[in-house]
């Protein structure tokens, strides 16, 4: 298990200085910023001026360790239309975007892994059919769309919950929901069907066989097994989850990552869009280092491969 | 030896699909004997293992059910029983061997703790306690270093060290009637014998009643006492073990004994039987194996024939029989 976790974590690393060196080579590819920075007017010796400033004047590689160095200080530099350290900005919006990522988080696993179950135990039922219905339209909408219309329904008609912004607990239900819908969706059906595989085992059946209730059947036995490929998927879902936060940050004006970036690239605000790109990138691999672990955990097989 | 355990009477159990209904077991009787063993033999798809699942209604729901018939354990009739009742007489007065045993464990458990379960069910002691008789119960199936093995995964374990944890599990419960349903392949022949005759030394222990399924005569030979051949989801022939083997009565019980070679005369031709069995969902009138009978009779394709009582104990279903 160990050996296993610390060649996870090893590939984790690599990735991410491979991630490193892509966005640095891609910021420098898109062209000279102190164009950008200086006025159209400027004389060539401001211009060498700023790129000594800048460092750019030294060869690449030294360039790649500065960046890296700072990057790992989370020094990004300076925000382009704010003028402060985006440091400061992502430090600002990022716990809105990490505390929307575990309330819709949340409401997935409160949401899908019971239905999932249920929907497999009572295959055909009533239940079961709701959870399809669920599924479908979680999975078909698009995320947008559905915010927009939570918000047309129970801000805008009903006049139940804030249609935008941060608060209250409430200001989280709609955005979460608009998030978490999709996910239930997608880990609820993954769910059913390794549940329908897996309660058709052998083991389930000795299980049966041993006189154990059937809710340690089910919750035990079948629920353990049929969550191994649910958490693999559950690892890609989460790296869209990601970039669907964009969406749905931008349609609730919920300020958070997303918000920033969308913004950003509106105003062209580069070191910015670099940085909550490869902020986002660590997330993703880092998460995928976690799914992997929990992975191990849940699989024995893996851990003493 | 006449204290009967576990009496099975005209059970019926029939998988329902669109296409039809599927006769899995269509009238299968039998009684099993305190300390005795019964074999069960029959082609690949016959219904021994539906008959088995059946026994402990673990019938594969919802395509299958049992339709008719009665499973009297010691007088109680288990079909009429809830499934909350019938949750006490799984492990603890019935166990079952699967089919598979290698599939049989829940990958992600380990030994113990699904050996612990097996004990748990029934006392609720600590856990500490019931680890030392998790691991008393693998040494008793002669599982080398028992007391580590609890700590394994099924997947670090052999084939042969799988199925004898699948077999602790059975025994947990001090069951009166163990049922082993016999793997097809998976295992190694010498494997499997040292498994039965493993199974047999504790019965000698415990008088408990076992029904032997499988596909070998050789086995039914050397560990069983009595035996049932099962043809499309009936059982044509029963009797003592030696009876059956010097006078087979059925026709299809000769064929089989004809094909099988023997254990002890090396045969170089084998007598096979022409043709296929009947598909369960499209049953021909009267006698299944009519199709396939050297004997075929006029009356053999009217009506099922009877169990016709021979000698002690043995009898088989076939209309010549009834002269
Ligand atoms: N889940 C199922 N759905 C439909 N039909 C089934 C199912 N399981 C078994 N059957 C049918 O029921 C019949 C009896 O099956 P059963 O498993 O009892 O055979 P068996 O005698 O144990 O065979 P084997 O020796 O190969 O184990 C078979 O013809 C099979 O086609
Ligand atoms: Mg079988």
């Amino acid at each position: 298990m160990y050996r296993y976790v610390a060649r996870r974590c090893l590939q984790a690393l690599l990735a991410l200085l491979v991630l490193s060196a892509v966005v640095f080579g891609l910021v420098r590819l898109t062209g000279d910023p102190t164009l950008l920075m200086l006025p159209e007017d400027a004389s060539a010796e401001d211009i060498a001026r700023l790129r000594r400033a800048l460092g750019l004047d030294r060869p690449l590689p030294v360039q790649y360790w500065i960046f890296l160095r700072n990057a790992l200080q989370g020094d990004f530099g300076r925000s382009i239309r704010g003028q402060v350290p985006v440091r400061d900005l992502i430090a600002e919006r990022f716990p809105y975007s990490l505390r929307l990522a575990a309330a819709s988080f949340a409401i997935t696993l409160l949401l899908a892994v019971p239905l999932g179950v249920l929907a497999a135990v009572y295959k055909g039922s009533w239940l079961d059919r709701l959870a399809q219905v669920v599924a479908v339209l979680g999975q078909s909408l698009p995320m947008f769309w559905v915010g927009i219309l939570l918000i047309q329904v129970f801000a805008v008609q009903l006049r139940l919950l804030p249609s935008g912004g941060t608060g209250s607990v409430a200001h989280y239900v709609l955005p979460a929901f608009t998030l978490g819908w999709w996910l239930v969706a997608g880990i609820m059906r993954l769910l059913r069907s390794s549940m329908l595989e897996v309660l058709d085992s052998e083991f389930v059946k000795l299980a049966r066989l041993k006189g154990l209730s059937e809710a340690r059947v089910i919750w035990k036995h079948a629920l353990r097994n049929a969550l191994i490929p649910v958490v693999t998927f559950g690892g890609i879902y989460l790296a869209v989850l990601i970039t669907a936060a964009i969406l749905v940050e931008t349609v609730f004006a919920w300020p958070g990552l997303g918000r920033l970036v969308y913004e950003a690239i509106v105003f062209r605000d580069f070191p910015v869009v670099q940085a909550v790109v490869l902020l986002t990138a660590a997330l993703v691999i880092v998460s995928s280092l976690v799914v992997d672990i929990l992975y191990a955990y849940l699989d024995p097989r893996i851990r003493y491969g | 030896m006449a204290e009967a355990v576990l009496e099975v009477e005209d059970l019926h159990t029939y998988f329902f699909n669109r296409r039809g209904v599927l006769k899995a077991v269509d009238g299968v009787s039998f009684t099993l004997y305190r300390g005795e063993t019964l074999g069960l033999v029959g082609e690949s798809g016959c219904g021994k293992s539906m008959t088995a699942l059946s026994i402990v209604r673990l019938v594969p729901r919802p395509a299958a059910r049992i339709v008719r018939g009665q499973v009297r354990l010691r007088g109680e009739d288990l079909l009429a029983k809830s499934e909350r009742e019938m949750r006490q007489v799984r492990g603890r007065r019935i166990a079952m061997i699967l089919q598979d045993p290698q599939a049989s464990l829940n990958p992600v458990f380990t030994i113990g703790n699904q050996l612990v379960e097996a004990f748990a069910v029934q006392r609720r002691w600590p856990r500490r306690r019931l680890w030392t008789l998790a691991a008393e119960a693998l040494r008793h199936v002669k599982v080398p270093e028992a007391a580590r093995r609890l700590y394994d995964f099924p997947h670090q374990l052999s084939g042969g060290m799988k199925q004898r944890v699948v077999g602790a599990i059975a025994l947990a419960g001090a069951p009166e009637v163990l049922i082993a349903d016999e793997p097809t392949t998976a295992l190694d022949v010498t494997i499997q014998l040292q498994f039965l005759r493993l199974l047999k030394e504790l019965q000698a222990e415990t008088q408990m009643a076992m029904l032997f399924i499988t596909h070998d005569f050789g086995i039914v030979a050397r560990l069983c006492d009595r035996v049932a051949v099962m043809y499309a989801g009936r059982i044509v022939e029963q009797g003592p073990v030696r009876a059956v083997f010097r006078q087979p009565a059925h026709p299809y019980t000769q064929a089989l004994m004809a094909s099988v070679p023997r254990l002890d005369v090396k045969v170089d031709t084998l007598a096979t039987i022409e043709g296929q069995p009947p598909a369960l969902d499209a049953l021909p009138e009267g006698c299944r194996f009519a199709p396939r009978c050297p004997y075929v009779e006029r009356r053999c394709q009217q009506a099922y024939p009877p169990m016709v009582p021979l000698q002690a104990d043995h009898a088989a279903a076939c209309w010549r029989l009834e002269g």
